[in-house]
């Protein structure tokens, strides 16, 4: 044999390594980036950032392919022929500037409630709400309306923190894992990582999910739940616990309002308030001293069930014995919900007893020493190590407010959240329950800003954004009647309201990444046509201008007058902050930055950066000097360093005073970009270890969280089992106070806001005929692709280029379906034609499909005949924004009735075999044409080609087949 | 034909892959495919790209099968799939021109392009699928074990481990050398009962699979968990007297 080849196994990687953030999806890892002749090499993850610790997801490793994307835009556009036909011309800044200025001066001269502004995917909200309210409209929200603020509000109202964002399970310390309705969401590479712990040390993990994929495949137990019911499985859990006596009850008259007693007097305008003393705090009835005292004070002995008199002579009880009487109840039992959630009697009872196992007779306790709210010491931290997670498999449903609060409330039941082992809140989370900001919007003027930022949090009828005479303010109906606790607004609803002029008009339509003509939206087809429905009286759009921002050529751009291209995330500056949606872990807050790691190559810019250059010509105070000029003449990363949203606070925590010496509060510091370049490009600060576990009681974490300023007082934060803010919004419901809303919402409010969790029917499925459309049909989302932006990446979209919808074999069998055959699908919305696959860990009353692989023939820069458009598809033509007609003729959106989240998961569909034809999905729509500057894809992707040591080069060209 | 070392190597690395924690995410496969298309086998091609037909070269891929049963008894199983560097590969012994070859340092089975002549009979041979043709270059290509990583200088000691390991979030890759004991593959294998991949062949893949653990369920249910005589308020009888401490 000749001699072994000795290739070259030392060759350079790069010329240069820098570390910033990952923007493949929202978990926004820490990567280090190699770059090499000026190129991007590789991307791998950084081993020092607390939320990825050195690895990283399908995507993230993709992000070179999306960098370098095809479907990059080049230059802002204009459009010149009709909307939809993806017809434009290239402009220069100064023009797309000018006439952006010249649109958005007019309205905000006139009725800035014209502007409609609403962001996607943003991770810059603290930025774009704040602009919003310097322009002067309530009318904005980002995207957390149709993603999961049901969840969100539902902890923020709950426990003071929520899933993902601010609180995760004790991944180190758990033995006992419950996901409710996880796939690949929020947040990635914590998850995967977490599962790898759990697992290898024992743990057990259970899944509760319709579909076996992901994490549910690598579950001990998977329990495929009819959707939409697990509210019900919950509180059957809550009845079993709470029968076997197997409730922390300890845990619960010191840090819940469980024993906070209730005003029982049915009919007056006070019933099921708190009862409280003449300083305002709630009342107890104390055991020792046998008399009705603040359940604020330490050291009390509070009743937890019982009717104690209150000084008026009226009575009231524990809020404990309203949680008793209602889970305890027959109704609540296994046999009961068991045929409902298809999960059986028997399964529910053994998870029950396995929770409490775990949670009581596996307690940890941690020698650590810790001081509570009220100054007193304990040697030890006890733990009850069940932890919970919970996602779009909750939020994407009209119950999903309750459902998730049914969940927190078993969490606190068996003292599990924010112990060792437990749900653990990252900070600047716990926050008082709700955080104190309201919506503003509810006052408006021109050329002024609003008093406050529009995103708030409601605690009864008197913080509504509504008229004098109960209507909406806003256009998406956010803080109506509608939905009064909408927290992030409702996006889903901005195109269709301003379509039909309900409950106003607007001029202008401002949106940053979000692709609402295609993937995006509900009722896709819907909102097309009215994206381009021409007011025949006015020969006017009938959504006058709609003003648009990707980076890429996606379905959305076709629908847009004028399009400012944005920058890839490698370069782009860009903040990850505590304002905002904090990247933080249990540990310790933490914030992080991005920073420009390659050149644009193409006439682009940063949206952060045009929006506050837009502020300054439209002379936003916040945005402009005295004398008239620009306030951030740096564009993004100026703002990033200089504003300061009170005193000492900024958007970055790091590195602040003018020495770079503070953290959390302090004056600008002018190098602080330069310092966090210089620690890899993120923050972190790890608590002490005393401070660790419960934040919302401890005074050592209270103290330093009023100390940077993320919480105003270090007062206790009292877990709220029942929520006095519902019941405020019910007693109106009913009649009593001066805001009163429209008598048709009288009993859909009085039914969802209840103040203890509570289970409804899903609303789509209460209002269609369910013979006649048997089977649920929802999403999960891909892990290569989550967040959808992979369709254009020629990595990602070998890995899925299209969708098929699943179908449960024993069903397909029932119903003489095979593999591969095309069916028709139907919902009272709409009708697609789709190809199916059979799999078995599937519940047999759902079918599902892959999120977002669908793609518009010729979007995307893809080919128009590519699989994404010919054979995937979209579900999302069937999901109507609005719910079936009731019977007097209204259509309410189809969202949560208490947060306006939309419903995505509620759809109801039947299906039905038909002839394959040319397998071709249905609904096809024309193909849109190659924005202007965009250059056709290569055929050909041989990336890397160059960074790779000769002897690999092209040599045996006679033997190509393709060039 | 081409020889394997004439003398087992000293050390065989390859990799242990836990099917138990595998969530199925692709990182392994992506990670790779940018580390070794910039690197000694690049670039990994991809032909029709933004087209149909879209197909590409990958030194590792992940498969999803449903395997053990129907409804909820069947598990759904994610299965990386990557050369396993056999200590007799066929891919080896096939090649008729020694461009295929194992290192007899450490066992990597690795392709030499400039003798590759795109025959593809080690792509005939091998039974696991783990050859991958660049037809727009014309030769065959293969997971190297990141060779030109593992071995980096220019790289920190603590980043010389295959893209794949390093990538993977719910630690489902261990690399190391199965010829030593103690190492953690080994060991692992040792512990978790690491097996072989169609062993019947006979081409003795050094990496291994470990399976998946048993799902863990306690004991058989429990009865009603509560006192069924108690009705009304006397359910609460048992908290009544409870004294608490705020």
């Amino acid at each position: 044999m000749s001699r072994e080849p000795a290739p070259d196994l030392s060759p350079v990687v790069s010329d240069e390594v820098k570390y910033t953030t990952c923007y493949m999806c929202a978990c926004r890892c820490g990567i280090k980036v190699h770059l090499k002749d000026g190129l991007v090499r590789y991307i791998e993850g950084n081993r020092n950032h607390p939320v990825n610790k050195g690895v990283i997801c399908g995507k993230g490793s993709s992000g070179i392919m999306q960098h370098y994307s095809p479907a990059r835009l080049r230059k802002p556009l204009k459009r010149v022929g009709k909307r939809g036909e993806n017809a434009f011309v290239e402009i220069e800044w100064e023009e797309a500037l000018g006439l952006a200025t010249e649109w958005l001066g007019k309205i905000r001269a006139t009725d800035p409630k014209k502007l409609a502004f609403f962001t996607g995917r943003d991770q810059s909200q603290s930025l774009t709400g704040w602009w919003a309210s310097q322009f002067g409209t309530p009318n904005f929200a980002a995207h957390g309306g149709f993603c999961s603020v049901n969840m969100a509000a539902a902890g923020l109202y709950t426990i003071g923190g929520s899933f993902w964002e601010f609180g995760e399970p004790d991944w180190d310390r758990a033995k006992y894992l419950m996901l409710f309705g996880v796939a690949e969401d929020h947040d990635s590479n914590p998850i995967k990582t977490g599962l790898g712990k759990m697992k290898g040390r024992g743990a057990k993990v259970v899944s509760v999910n319709p579909i076996r994929t992901g994490y549910s495949a690598i579950a001990d137990e998977w329990l495929g739940i009819r959707p939409g019911t697990d509210g019900l499985f919950v509180m059957a859990l809550i009845h079993e616990l709470l029968h076997a006596d197997k409730v922390d009850l300890d845990y619960l008259v010191r840090y819940t309002n469980a024993p906070w007693l209730l005003i029982d007097a049915p009919g007056a305008a006070d019933h099921g308030l708190f009862a409280r003393d003449a300083a305002g705090d709630p009342l107890c009835f104390d055991q020792k001293t046998r008399s009705l005292v603040s359940a604020k004070l330490p050291d009390v002995a509070p009743a937890v069930v019982g009717s104690f008199e209150l000084p008026d002579g009226r009575s009231a009880v524990p809020a404990f014995q309203r949680i008793a009487e209602r889970y305890m109840d027959a109704d609540y039992a296994p046999e009961k919900v068991a045929d409902r959630c298809g999960i059986a009697a028997d399964t529910i009872r053994r998870i029950a007893r396995e929770l409490a196992e775990v949670a009581f007779e596996q307690e940890i306790r941690l020698p650590i020493k810790w001081t509570d709210w009220a100054g007193r010491e304990h040697d030890e931290m006890i733990g009850r190590p069940v932890a919970m997670h919970a996602m779009r498999g909750i939020s994407a449903h009209t119950n999903g407010f309750h459902t998730c609060r049914a969940i927190h409330l078993l969490q606190v039941l068996l003292g599990s959240i924010e112990c060792p082992g437990g749900f653990r809140f990252k900070p600047p989370f716990p926050k008082p329950i709700p955080p104190g900001q309201k919506p503003a919007g509810k006052t408006y003027a021109p050329n002024t800003p609003l008093p406050g930022l529009p995103l708030g949090f409601t605690t009864g009828p008197e913080d509504l954004v509504i008229d004098a005479e109960g209507n909406p303010i806003r256009i998406d109906k956010a803080y109506s009647w509608e939905a009064p606790v909408a927290s992030h607004g409702l996006m889903h609803m901005v195109i269709t309201n301003a379509w039909k002029g309900d409950p106003y008009q607007i001029d202008t339509l401002f949106m940053y990444m979000a692709n609402m003509s295609w993937n995006s939206t509900m009722n896709t087809k819907g909102v097309m046509e009215m994206l381009t429905d021409v007011d025949p009286k006015t020969g006017e759009y009938k959504i006058p201008r709609i003003i648009y921002s990707d980076a890429y050529a996606s379905e959305m751009v076709a629908y847009a007058d004028l399009i400012l291209p944005d920058t890839s995330y490698l370069e782009r500056w860009d903040c990850i902050s505590l304002l905002d949606r904090p990247i933080c872990e249990a540990d310790g807050p933490a914030d992080a930055i991005r920073h420009p790691i390659v050149e644009p190559d193409r006439d682009v810019r940063a949206f952060q950066t045009v929006l506050l250059d837009l502020g300054a010509r439209l002379k936003l105070p916040g945005m402009t000097n005295a004398d008239g000029t620009a306030k951030f003449p740096g564009g993004y990363p100026d703002y990033i360093v200089n504003h300061e949203r009170t005193p000492g606070i900024g958007p970055l925590a790091g590195w602040r005073g003018e020495n770079g010496d503070q953290h959390g509060r302090g004056a600008v510091n002018p190098n602080q970009l330069e310092a966090y370049i210089a620690h890899q490009s993120f923050w972190h600060h790890e608590l002490s270890p005393d401070q660790k576990f419960y934040k919302f009681a401890n005074k050592s974490y209270l103290d330093f969280a009023v100390k940077m300023g993320f919480v105003g007082h270090a007062d206790q934060i009292v877990l709220q089992l029942y929520s006095e803010p519902m019941q405020k919004f019910r007693l109106a419901a009913e009649g009593h106070g001066a805001i009163q809303p429209p008598d048709h919402l009288r009993a859909n409010l009085i039914a969802a806001f209840d103040p203890l969790p509570v289970w409804y029917v899903p609303h789509e499925e209460a209002a269609v005929d369910t013979t006649a459309y048997p089977l649920h049909a929802l999403t999960q989302r891909p892990m290569i692709m989550y967040h959808s932006w992979g369709s254009q990446n020629a990595w990602l979209r070998q890995i899925l280029g299209r969708n098929k919808l699943y179908v449960a074999t024993s069903k397909a069998r029932e119903m003489g379906l095979e593999d591969g055959d095309w069916v028709r699908v139907t919902s009272h919305n709409g009708a697609i034609k789709v190809q199916i696959k059979t799999m078995e860990g599937l519940n047999p009353d759902t079918v599902w499909t892959w999120n977002a692989i669908g793609k518009r023939s010729g979007s995307w820069n893809l080919a128009p005949d590519a699989p994404e458009a010919k054979k995937g598809f979209l579900l999302n033509h069937l999901i109507s924004e609005l719910l079936p007609a009731r019977a007097d003729g209204r259509r309410l959106s189809n969202s949560d009735p208490i947060t306006g989240q939309a419903a995505w998961f509620d759809l109801r569909v039947r299906i039905e075999k038909v002839e394959a034809g040319a397998e071709v999905s249905e609904p096809q729509f024309p193909t849109l044409p190659r924005p202007p500057g965009v250059a056709p894809a290569p055929h050909v992707n041989d990336y890397g080609k160059t960074f790779a040591p000769s002897h690999s080069e092209q040599k045996h060209s006679d033997k190509r087949t393709r060039a | 034909m081409t020889s394997l070392p004439a003398i087992r190597p000293e050390k065989r690395l390859g990799l242990a892959i836990d099917l138990d924690t595998c969530v199925g995410c692709h990182a392994c496969a992506t990670n790779c495919k940018e580390w070794n298309t910039g690197g000694i086998s690049g670039p990994l091609t991809d032909v029709n790209a933004y087209e149909a037909e879209q197909q590409g070269v990958w030194f590792n891929r992940v498969f999803t099968y449903e395997v053990g049963g129907e409804g909820p008894n069947a598990r759904t199983v994610h299965f990386p799939k990557n050369c396993l560097h056999c200590e007799t590969p066929a891919c080896v012994t096939v090649c008729p021109t020694g461009a295929s070859y194992k290192r007899s340092e450490d066992g990597i089975v690795l392709v030499d392009h400039d003798r590759c002549i795109g025959c593809k009979l080690c792509s005939w041979a091998c039974p696991y699928g783990a050859r991958e043709y660049d037809e727009v270059v014309g030769v065959m290509k293969k997971c190297t074990l990141c060779v030109d990583k593992i071995y980096n200088e220019n790289l920190p000691e603590e980043d010389r481990v295959p893209a794949c390991v390093a990538a993977c979030p719910s630690k489902a890759r261990h690399f190391g050398d199965f010829a030593d004991p103690n190492s953690t593959v080994s060991k692992l294998t040792a512990e978790r009962g690491g097996y072989d991949l169609m062993p019947e062949k006979g081409y003795r893949p050094t990496s291994k699979y470990l399976p998946p653990r048993p799902g863990r369920r306690s004991a058989a249910p429990v009865s009603a968990a509560g006192e069924p005589g108690l009705e009304g308020a006397g359910r609460f009888l048992k908290w009544v007297d409870r004294i608490l401490s705020r």
